[in-house]
């Protein structure tokens, strides 16, 4: 499946810009490349995905950014990395380069204070630097500063053979490797027309829901440690080990790196993987209730975590925010389901979405999910059909893109395929595209204390977004 | 949260055992760990965690270490908040240039002795990244590397080995 690509004019970018502006279309992604801009539009009403191409001409196009601030980071982004400069786009700071000094927004008032923090920063974490700008203990305002990720992943993919192309999408970022190769595959695979096996496509599902299961776990857990509750940290961190080490049994790989290719995957469950995965899923389906209600029940967490952060609405779908950022925000979007993909159009899940937006609502979102991804699994397992896991991929030109969820929200791959094979084009949006900038409007009147549970709450990607 | 605290206390750590049978490799490592530490760092060695722009893959497996399975305090190894605390740097990514400074900064601000610690295979020589002109290549460019742990990422029970065979090259300098 493909989706619609038009070369637009400059009116007609600039009407997508202003339906971008009105709400009436979500922006999924845009993205340049030598003597062109890209954008990949969502409508909400009919579920249709298009993409718009823009020549332009020495080097120049209408901002986009100017009338939807999602595109700005973008915009900035594909600015360092080809030299398209965005006409009425106020904010043109480097965004990826880092050479020269950054002048940060200024905050005025009285008796403000700044507090930077990063690129190194205090616990196992990706670099990206903060300025918090507080008045006493209160966040006036937050800007970030990303790019130090930045590895040129765009520029290493032009070129490469389909199996390089594919190591640098699963390294785009290591938490959602499985959901970045789904990504890329299937993108590579709607380029060449080409068919993954049954089995294949039921296997990765299975993959991407433990990658789905095991970073919620993960999660859930981080947030209560920066809430000081250290056994929820100790017991998730637990069942987190369990998914890796049975990913590690059936796939050969605890994060089960490079094991979605073009075409299928790499390896079939060894012989004892359904039983494997059915007593993980026993397992976790076992301990994981008490956690919950831990959670529920211990009003010095709950403290902490309700009214904190709070995401509104508006901003989360004005943002097209995927993910449980905006599931906790009301908007109601899996990629899943809309667009939608095999083989979940065959299996029966449910998508929680809840209003109130705080750090809560996102640990609640994940505790669903969590429960869904062991139903999923359990089905996947019922159903898996037998047959071949891989089809060799045939030499062809083409163009193709597909829209992943990822366990962080949806994940946009397209990719141009040149005659001899190779990958021309390839990019890749990861979902904090979307999410980062709004932890910086969620801090906002927070106390600087509880931005590491805000910032938890969001865990948006450094190096997916650095690229 | 009494019944998980109770349940907890009825069944006992998590913590694989170090000399159960079915897992000598841990128990092996970890009664190493245990000597080399005591007898060179006083039964402990601090680690300053650097992120040179890694996918985040070495991230989770290093987080790994310490759940309660791996344990990694048991052994004496904790991971420190600034590097001014640190005894080893533990650096991850192929070192982006827009990395560069900050690492050798956080390298600057370790009191020595110090030791570099290269995690992953974009540490070590860049990587899947070794192309790219953004992209330093290797920790080894910018600061003394001492030891590297390959993997892509390496799992924890490989970090434990090469923080291991770090202490046992620390003693014997």
């Amino acid at each position: 499946m493909n989706w619609p690509h038009v070369i637009v004019s400059r009116e007609a970018w600039q009407a997508a810009a202003a339906r971008l502006q009105a709400g009436e279309l979500c922006l999924l992604g845009f993205w340049g490349e030598p003597g062109f801009v890209h954008m990949a539009v969502f409508q909400s009403v009919s579920s249709e995905c298009s993409i718009l191409s823009l020549a332009c001409e020495s080097n120049r196009y209408p901002s986009v950014g100017r009338q939807h601030p999602p595109a700005q980071r973008l915009e900035r982004a594909a600015r360092d990395l080809y030299g398209l400069e965005p006409e009425g786009l106020a904010d043109v700071r480097p965004w990826l380069r880092h050479d020269g000094p950054y002048p940060f927004l200024p905050a005025e008032g009285e008796s403000l204070h700044q507090i930077p923090v990063g690129p190194v920063h205090a616990g196992i974490i990706e670099p990206g630097h903060f300025r918090f700008t507080a008045s006493g203990e209160t966040v006036v305002r937050l800007e970030q500063r990303l790019g130090y990720a930045h590895k040129g992943v765009e520029s290493l993919m032009a070129g490469a053979s389909l199996e390089r192309a594919a190591q640098l999408a699963a390294r785009v970022s290591g938490d959602s490797t499985v959901g970045f190769s789904l990504a890329y595959a299937r993108a590579v695979e709607a380029a060449l027309a080409l068919e993954a096996p049954p089995r294949a496509i039921w296997l990765r599902a299975l993959m991407a829901e433990l990658e789905r299961l095991a970073n919620h776990l993960g999660d859930i857990g981080a947030v209560c440690n920066d809430a000081a509750l250290s056994i929820m940290h100790a017991q998730c961190g637990q069942l987190r080990e369990q998914v890796l080490r049975a990913a590690q049994a059936c796939f050969g790989h605890r994060l089960m790196m490079d094991r979605v290719i073009p075409g299928g995957v790499l390896r079939d469950l060894p012989a004892d993987g359904e039983r494997r995965l059915s007593a993980l899923v026993a397992q976790v389906r076992k301990e994981f209730p008490d956690l919950v209600e831990v959670y529920d029940n211990t009003a010095s967490l709950k403290d902490r975590t309700v009214d904190t952060g709070i995401l509104s609405p508006a901003l989360a779908r004005q943002f097209a925010a995927g993910g449980f950022v905006g599931r906790a925000s009301g908007r109601d979007f899996d990629a899943r389901r809309t667009p939608g993909y095999a083989p979940y159009d065959k299996l029966a899940f449910e998508v929680p979405v809840v209003q109130a937006g705080d750090v809560n609502a996102r640990v609640w979102i994940r505790i669903r999910e969590v429960e869904q991804s062991l139903l999923l699994i359990d089905e996947i397992l019922r159903g898996l059909p037998p047959g071949p896991i891989c089809v060799p991929a045939s030499p062809r030109a083409g163009e193709g893109v597909a829209l992943v969820e990822g366990f962080r929200g949806d994940i946009l791959a397209w990719a141009r395929i040149g005659a001899g094979g190779g990958v021309e084009r390839c990019h890749l949006r990861d979902p904090s595209w979307f999410q980062w900038p709004l932890l910086e409007a969620a801090i906002e009147g927070n106390i600087v204390a509880d931005f590491p549970l805000c910032n938890k709450s969001f865990n948006c990607s450094y190096s997916g977004h650095d690229l | 949260m009494r019944r998980l605290l109770l349940k907890n206390f009825v069944h006992g750590p998590l913590t694989e055992a170090a000399p159960a049978p079915d897992d000598a490799a841990l128990a092996e490592l970890a009664s190493r760990v245990d000597r080399a530490a005591r007898r060179r760092l006083g039964r402990t060695l601090a680690i300053r965690e650097v992120d040179a722009g890694s996918c985040n893959g070495c991230e989770l497996e290093i987080l790994a270490l310490g759940n309660v399975l791996y344990d990694l305090e048991r052994f004496g190894l904790r991971f420190v908040a600034s590097p001014r605390h640190a005894d080893v740097l533990l650096v991850t990514g192929p070192v982006t240039r827009n990395m560069r400074e900050a690492l050798e900064r956080t390298y600057q601000a370790t009191p020595d002795p110090k030791w570099v610690v290269a995690v992953g295979g974009c540490a070590r020589d860049g990587g899947v990244y070794a192309a790219s002109p953004v992209c330093v290549g290797g920790v080894s460019a910018v600061v003394p590397v001492d030891l590297h742990i390959p993997g892509c990422p390496p799992t924890p029970l490989e970090l434990l080995k090469g923080l291991i065979a770090l202490l046992e090259g620390v003693s014997v300098t």
